[in-house]
């Protein structure tokens, strides 16, 4: 009898299994679909010049082809992607740490200090949420110009934070308006400061979504294009790997091994943080869904 | 005492409220008031005169119609895909996997990504070998191999399609989150009124989605109306494919008109204070 029961279920579990076919093929196909484009990139960066210029990518394997780090070597120096590398870093790590920094501060004076029409700032910080940065390009350029900053790293520090605070202040503030009420407030009882409450007990508990945020503003300023272009101007010596990139683009349009090798190294920082810290990476992009 | 904490509490605010002043907020208003002068120094008033140009003359009339172009089909294709995965992947034990390879390219810029789209879409003269995904794909069906970025008839599409390939997963994680916070009971209760799985998605599912479509529509509709390193990167916004905000480049550094760029940027802005609104509307109503 019981074995009846266990070959019936086994019958309707292959059934089932039949039934949902369609729906495996379809979720794995669009799954290979979304991966043969960055595929085609990765395994063209490392075919040689003549190679890449003659033959598709996917031939690479069937035939029997060579593969180089030459691209690579040539990009990196050549072209002064190594520089980039280094340029992308120095600028998006201080305006990350900025942006975070000044937006805790404003985002707990939301939550917790009795700031008067603190509700009706607050909601026009919302506003700015979505307000594009082309609005500010040539004024502040021109600030910048008559400061004498463009093509410098502060210049893009301060407007890179300058830009990141409408969000990160919105996320933040909504998480510390969440902490438990009575913690804080049996803290400030206990004659507690603002100084040491925020110190001492919101920052450590905001761990979580200082990292989401901290990830989802680097990664942001690190895949910028448009501020980098418009306030460093054509320097080389400053450009991150987005305005390298695209300048190899302009000039060296079809040399795909220089344009594949070099995509890929720009393309390496955020693949890493997404694969180590993916979950806060998605608790960013979550928060932010208001984001424009 | 509560004046000293007030003022305390703004000196909090303060680092932000002045980065937020002086680069945000006052070049907003300059911007408007700059987009109704001319001239290298900005000195001529011209009334209107930029807006009238953008709104009469051809080039500029396409910029409109591609943006349009990039709004509907951008959007609709990619909060529907969106839909579809979250739906099917909540049924598979790979699901995480599945949403991970559909989320990667978000996390690369659009600068490689427009690389990558480029290099898929390489176009060779029939007599040669296709060295691009998609005309290769295409010749092996027996069609001809077609330009896609320089053949004004498709390439808009083109370009979109590699604006659906890096949002689509965005809009993915956010539906699935909303589609976990149905509650199994509220489904089951559906069943086992005798509803089937295609009633359900779309008399429960989809209504109890609702708010959640609209984050992610409004979310992707500003996008599509702030495009620019896709553009930029692919095309320069050649071959009739320039929208608003490569437009704006141009008029600044290839024309040096910051009176038209100006207004570019208002029109933009225009554009978006509904979805402004709806946001700010929302929030308050959260």
């Amino acid at each position: 009898m019981a074995k009846q029961v266990i070959a019936l279920s086994k019958r309707e579990r292959l059934l089932r299994a039949v039934s949902r076919g369609p729906l495996h093929v379809a979720i794995i196909a669009i799954c290979l679909m979304w991966m043969v484009p960055s595929t085609g990139l990765f395994v063209s960066s490392f075919r040689p010049k003549d190679a890449i210029a003659t033959t598709g990518w996917w031939t690479a394997f069937s035939t029997a082809s060579e593969f180089t780090l030459a691209n690579y070597q040539q990009v990196l120096t050549a072209q002064g992607m190594a520089q980039s590398f280094m340029n992308s870093l120095i600028i998006a790590l201080p305006a990350t740490l900025l942006t975070v920094a000044v937006a805790a501060f404003a985002a707990y004076a939301f939550a917790w200090m009795d700031l008067p029409g603190g509700e009706i700032i607050f909601l026009v910080v919302v506003g700015l949420l979505v307000v594009p940065i082309q609005l500010t390009l040539i004024p502040v350029l021109r600030m910048f110009a008559s400061a004498g900053l463009t093509g410098t790293f502060p210049a893009v520090w301060l407007a890179h934070t300058a830009y990141g605070l409408p969000f990160a202040v919105f996320l933040l503030r909504n998480f510390f308006i969440a902490l438990p009420k009575d913690l804080l407030e049996s803290a400030f009882l206990e004659g507690a400061g603002h100084m040491r409450v925020f110190f001492r007990i919101v920052m450590p508990l905001s761990v979580p979504s200082l990292a989401a945020l901290f990830i989802f503003q680097f990664l942001w300023l690190w895949n910028d294009l448009l501020v980098a272009l418009v306030y460093l101007g054509g320097f080389r010596n400053v450009a991150p790997m987005t305005v390298t990139i695209s300048n190899l683009v302009s000039s060296f349009g079809s040399e795909w091994h220089l344009l594949t090798s070099a995509a890929f190294i720009s393309m390496m920082l955020p693949l890493v943080v997404f694969f180590a810290l993916q979950r806060y990476f998605v608790q960013g992009i979550l928060a932010g869904a208001v984001k424009g | 005492m509560r004046t000293r904490l007030v003022t305390a509490a703004w000196l909090w605010v303060l680092p932000a409220f002045v980065l937020l002043g002086v680069f945000l907020v006052y070049p907003v208003v300059n911007t408007v008031y700059l987009s109704f002068f001319s001239g290298r120094d900005m000195s001529t008033f011209v009334g209107l005169d930029n807006y009238v140009y953008l709104v009469t003359h051809p080039e500029t009339i396409t910029v409109f119609r591609n943006n349009l172009l990039w709004l509907v089909l951008f959007t609709a294709t990619t909060v529907a895909l969106g839909l579809l995965l979250a739906v099917l992947s909540n049924q598979v034990r790979y699901e995480a996997l599945a949403k991970a390879i559909i989320f990667i390219p978000m996390a690369v810029s659009f600068t490689a990504a427009a690389v990558i789209w480029r290099f898929m879409y390489i176009f060779r003269p029939p007599q040669f070998e296709q060295t691009g995904v998609v005309n290769a794909a295409f010749t092996a069906l027996g069609f001809d191999p077609i330009p896609w970025i320089t053949n004004p008839s498709v390439n808009n599409y083109a370009l979109i399609a590699a604006g659906i390939w890096m949002w689509t997963g965005f809009a993915l994680v956010v539906i699935s989150a909303g589609l976990k916070g149905i509650s199994a009971e509220v489904l089951e209760a559906a069943r086992v009124d005798g509803a089937n799985e295609i009633q359900i998605f779309w008399h429960v599912i989809l209504p109890m989605l609702r708010s959640v479509l609209v984050v992610v529509a409004v979310t992707l509709i500003i996008n599509s109306l702030k495009v620019f390193d896709l553009v930029y990167v692919m095309t320069f916004g050649n071959f009739a494919t320039d929208v608003l905000a490569n437009r704006m480049f141009k008029e600044m550094f290839t024309f040096g008109n910051f009176g038209r760029a100006s207004a570019v940027a208002v029109v933009l802005l225009l554009a978006i204070v509904p979805m402004m609104l709806s946001n700010v509307r929302r929030f308050r109503r959260e």
